[in-house]
Order: C-alpha cells, then structure tokens, then sequence
C-alpha cells in the first residue's frame, strides 16, 4: 500500500496516467452514486443508501482513530450524537425563528459540535493509548449517554427530538422533501468528507499518527509529542463523526439518546473492523454491508444480530485484515498469477465453507424457532424446505450437512489447496 | 576543538528504590567531539543515556544541554533543542519504508509540525534532504523496501540516519556496532564518521577496537561512577581503569 501511494503521490507535475491512477476510485465511486437510485427507486431503498453514506462518514472517522493511530474508542458515537443532537437544535431553531442558515451546511453544525466535545474529552483522553485510552473512551461513552436521561432538556428525553428538513431554506432552490434529494445531499457531504479523509492520511500530521502507532517512543526522538498527535487526529476524527450525526439528521428528521449509546459505538467499531481497518476503503465496505445487513437482514430473520456477532468472530479470527483487506489480498494474488493451478481447490474450499454454512445456519434458525416461536411444532419455512422442528430428522439433517461441509474443508479441501499453493498460503 | 560545551552532567544520581544505578556522575562533552563511554556489564551506561534523552528523569543533579537544563523535560522537548539517540535495540518505523522513516525524522526539524493542511509527498525540502540521506547512508537501492525487511546492519544504519535527519546537533548512539561481524562493524564505524562530521557524538560502546578507532575522549563509568574521562592514550595508560575495566575485561 505504501508503495504505491508513493508513486501515485508524484507532486505536482504528475502525468495524466498517474492523475487517472490516482482518481479512479471516487470517480467510480460518484458514478455508484448516481447509478444506485436509478436501480433501486423504492423510497426504502433510498433511505438505506442515505444511512449507508452517514454510516460511511461515521465509520471513516473512526478508523482514523483505530486504523491510523492505533486508538481503540469504545465511545465514538459521543461525537455523533452530540453532533446530531446540536444539528437538531439548529435545525428546531430555524424552524421557530425562521434563522435563515440553509439547509446543506446544517451538518456543518454537527462537525462543529463533533470538533468542539472532540477537544474537550480528547484533551484529557489522549494522554495514553491502549487500554487507558480504551478505558476512558468506555467512560465517556456511559457518562454521555447517561446524562441524556438526565439533562432531558437538551436530549429530549426518552422520545428524542424530532424535526423538519423542509423547513430550512435551500442555497440551491431544492426541496428537500422527497428521500431521493437529501440522499444527493448526503452523497455529496459524504464524498467531500472521504476525500478529505484520505488526503489527511498523507499529510504530516497523517504520516506520524502512524508512526506514533506503531512506535511512540521513536516518533519522540524525531521531535512529535505522541499525546499531541493523538489530541489532533481525536479532534479531526470527532469533527468527521459530528458531521456523520448533523446528515443522520437531515435523513432520519429525528434523534434519540441511543445516537449517543453503546450500540451505535459498537457498531462503528465493527462496521470499521470487519470492512478492514488496514485499508483506506475497508471501513467504507463495511459501513455499506453492516447498513445493508441491519436493515435486510432483520427482515428475513429474527436471529440477524447473532449472524452479525458471528461475522464479526469469524473475520477477527480468520480475517483480522478485514473483508476489504482479503479481496483486495485475493486480487493481487490473482494478478500475480498465483490462482493459476489452484482454482479448482480454491473453489472446492468456498464451496464446502459454503456447505458448512448452509448448515449451520439451518441449526441456527431451527433452534431460533423452537425456542422462540409460542408453538414450536408448527412447521416452519427454512431455505426451500418446510420442516417441523419438533422431530429429530431436520436436526439430523442440517448437523450432518454444517458438519461434512466443515469436515471436507479442514480435512480435504485445505491441505489440498494448501499442496497447490506450494506449501505456503493460509 | 571548539571550547563550548555541548552536554553538562553536573552530580547526576538516579536510583530505583534502594539501588543506586547512577551514583554521581560528572561530565562535560564539547562541541564536536566524539565522545565514548565505556564500563563493564551493569555499570549504567544505558542508564546515563536515558537519563540525558528523557526517558527517565534524574534523581537529584543537573544535565544540561548547551547550557539549558534538560532534565525533566519529555523527550519531544529534548530533542526540539538539538539532542538525538539510538538505542541498543533497533527501534524504527517497521511498516514504514526506508524512504518514509527519513521522510518521518524530518518532517518536525523542517518545520511541518502537526500539520494536517499538506501533504508530506509534495514537500521539496523534505524529499531532498531524505534523498541525501539516502545517498550517505548507502541505501538509495532499498528506497522503498520496509524497514522490518532490511538486513540488521542495514537497519542499524537507517536508524543512524533518522537519529540524524531530526536535526540534532547532539547525537547519542547507544552500541551501534553490537551484534554486528568484524566487517559490519568496520563499515558502521566507518559510516560513523562520514555523517557526523559537524555533531557531538556521545556513544556507548563495547567493542573496544571501535572505542580506540572512533573516540576523541574515553569516560569509564564503573558501578554508577565514571572513574576516569580522559583521551583514550590517557585512559590506557590510567591504573584505575587498567584494574577496574581493562584488566578484567579485555585480553
């Protein structure tokens, strides 16, 4: 990765092919953009994509924390709520005295907010990192969200504080009633920020994050103050995680305390974790999959946050570079032309890992019924198949598959792919 | 030589608990010269280097680095005003490659600070005098391979180099040379002396073929005292050194 930034950071006199090197990316990124409302048209659809772009900013900014300078935070969403919660009251206030901000720079509101509580908690969390820093982010984030049911008037209280986007004036002319225009909106802000994100990676302050990750003590004797690095990028990173909670405002016109809980810090931690945090666009995949799993998958199945949870084991014990970090890890081996000869064993391991999941998620999902529904013998829809839970003959079945799946992978498929590669490999 | 004093131990004591590591040490080092301490196993010479760069604070005396007090600062602070070190065991930027470990030394003594409005790549200054190192480390062929990939000796020479890309007029090497071959040795010490030429270089060493190649004065620090800091024709022919250390230690 390194390497490569290098040559793609030029200077100034770049050539073209270096430029088009350089933005491919975004371009494809602004034309999924554009695309995506085209193919999908339904309003829920739309309302999806838009939390996807909040969750993108969201889980950006904490990899600038986790990925860049090495700060785990469990409390991250203190900075997104905080910043949602003050977008609010801006946007309650234009509403009652028709204050004439417009309506596109209110998540500007929430990066001020984001920036400000950023300062104020970063100062005294960034003296140390590891555990101390992970100890007092924990801390933060209960002391936050407690005070939400305390100071009611600022939170609104158990409800939330709702509000209107339509309201606000538009520096565009655009009514921003319909999804699909605050979805362009959000889009915008959301590209603006990610670009502003990745080029503060190659910045002095981005560079020695890094070094102040991996090495403090060396990054002291070249002349950084590791506290102060951590201080500026916690501020910057907050800033980000404001604006994420002022767009969560403009799409969701509401905001209640769990902007500011546990669940919401967890999950910017895992969307980050499982997308790979080694990697600029690893959170960006796995804010995209953890939006699209939340909301699809709890519609299929009642046990979704169990299949979310095991997600989140399995890529930390097998896939600690993130699903991004493995794609992209798959595709330069492609390249290099060390698939040639392994295909067939590769494409034997998927399919019995694929097997192994069939059947466990046929367990899961019987167990879920049995337990769950009022009248386990009721026989339920599973894959193409309607079976009653009650007998053992369904149980036998789906053991039997997860465990030859399972089986034919670690006995059969691994060592062979394992001989095709050479020995070497995972 | 120049007259001026680069580094001022003035009754530097440093004790954790009851031990008494560090038992009153005095010592000027000038300007511009090569200064070696040498002391058997445990005398605290490594000790007496963390002390100077920061990593542990005195117990009672005063260090001072070209007439400012130093002690007690943190080690940012410290090497802001002109002091550097190695350290025994090789401490880089592993992921980072050779390239981006000098671009990294340098950014703070040019002046980038926590700069978060430019990037790093497009600064001139910075890719030039990384450049230069380069070239004086003689690593120009391993520009872009990672540091955890290059050769120890390599390594111990990248780190040279950032300990003097930061812009210290005050360098601290602690055994450059340990662990190395005769011939690697040779071309450290050798590497030593192309690019220090304008610093005060205060080392620690064991090899005593380096000591007596390298060094314009000799300090013998036995059990937290320095017994003697005197030119290495001097601390040859000094009796307590030849019983304390020479005597026991070499032939």
């Amino acid at each position: 990765m390194n390497t490569t930034q290098e040559r793609v950071a030029a200077g100034p006199n770049a050539s073209a092919a270096v430029w088009a090197q350089r933005l491919w990316p975004w371009v494809l990124g602004a034309g999924v953009v554009v695309v995506m409302p085209v193919i999908f048209t339904s309003s829920y659809a739309i309302t999806l994509m838009s939390h996807m772009g909040v969750m993108i900013v969201f889980a950006l900014s904490y990899n600038m924390l986790l990925g860049n300078t090495g700060l785990l935070s469990f409390g991250h969403a203190v900075y997104f709520g905080l910043g949602a919660y003050t977008a609010m009251h801006v946007l309650r206030y234009i509403q009652a005295t028709g204050f004439g901000l417009p309506i596109e720079l209110i998540p500007l509101v929430g990066a001020l907010a984001g920036l400000f509580f950023g300062i104020i908690f970063g100062s005294v969390s960034t003296r140390r990192a590891g555990v101390v820093f992970a100890m007092i982010s924990l801390g933060i984030g209960e002391m936050v969200h407690a005070s939400a049911h305390i100071f009611t008037g600022f939170f609104g209280g158990e409800a939330g504080l709702f509000g209107n986007r339509t309201v606000p004036s538009s520096l565009f002319g655009v009514d921003y009633g319909p999804g699909i225009a605050v979805y362009y909106l959000v889009m915008v802000w959301t590209l603006l920020a990610a670009v502003a994100m990745y080029l503060l990676r190659q910045t002095p302050l981005g560079w020695m994050a890094n070094a102040v990750r991996d090495n403090p003590e060396r990054a002291q004797f070249v002349g950084y103050s590791p506290q102060m690095v951590r201080f500026f990028q916690f501020a910057l990173a907050a800033t980000f995680a404001g604006l994420a909670g002022g767009l969560y405002v403009l799409v969701d016109e509401i905001v209640t305390d769990e902007t500011v809980g546990m669940i919401q810090s967890g999950t910017v931690l895992l969307s980050a974790y499982i997308g790979g945090i080694g990697s600029f666009f690893g959170p960006v995949l796995g804010a995209i999959l953890v939006v699209f799993l939340e909301g699809e998958l709890s519609d299929i199945t009642d046990a979704w946050l169990l299949y979310f949870g095991l997600l989140f084991v399995l890529v930390v014990m097998f896939a600690p570079q993130g699903i991004f970090g493995v794609l992209t890890q798959q595709f330069f081996a492609w390249r290099a032309g060390s698939w040639r000869g392994s295909l067939g064993p590769r494409l034997y391991g998927v399919a019995s890992l694929v097997v192994a999941a069939i059947g466990v998620v046929a367990v899961i999902e019987m167990a879920y019924h049995y337990f769950r529904h009022w009248n386990p013998a009721e026989p339920m829809a599973l894959f193409i198949f309607e079976v009653t839970v009650t007998g053992p003959m369904p149980w036998a079945v789906a053991l039997t598959v997860a465990v030859a799946g399972l089986a034919a992978y670690v006995g059969h498929a691994r060592p062979m792919l394992r001989r095709a590669m050479g020995g070497g490999g995972r | 030589m120049s007259a001026r004093t680069a580094l001022a131990l003035k009754g530097v004591t440093k004790n954790f608990g009851r031990a008494e590591i560090i038992r009153g040490v005095d010592l000027e080092i000038r300007e511009n010269e090569r200064h070696v301490v040498i002391g058997p196993n445990g005398a605290g010479k490594s000790t007496l280097f963390h002390l100077i760069s920061g990593r542990l604070q005195a117990s009672s005396g005063s260090i001072q680095l070209f007439g400012r007090e130093i002690d007690g600062l943190p080690p940012h602070r410290i090497n802001r005003m002109g002091l550097s070190r190695s350290f025994q065991v090789t401490n880089l930027f592993q992921n980072m490659t050779v390239m981006e470990n000098l671009r990294c030394a340098l950014l703070w003594s040019q002046g980038h600070k926590y700069a978060f409005w430019k990037r790093v790549t497009s600064q001139q200054g910075v890719t030039q005098r990384a450049e230069e190192l380069l070239e004086r480390l003689h690593l120009s062929e391993k520009r872009d391979v990672p540091a955890s990939l290059l050769s120890y000796a390599e390594q111990r020479a990248l780190e040279i180099g950032a300990t003097i890309a930061s812009g210290a007029q005050v360098l601290l090497l602690d055994e450059p040379t340990a662990g190395m071959s005769r011939t690697e040795a040779d071309d450290m010490v050798e590497l030593i002396r192309e690019i220090t030429t304008d610093c005060t270089l205060v080392l620690v060493e064991h090899d005593l073929g380096v000591v007596f190649n390298l060094a314009d004065r000799i300090s013998v620090l036995v059990y937290g005292e320095i017994i003697a800091s005197d030119t290495p024709e001097a601390v040859r022919a000094n009796a307590a050194v030849q019983e304390a250390y020479l005597g026991t230690e070499a032939h």
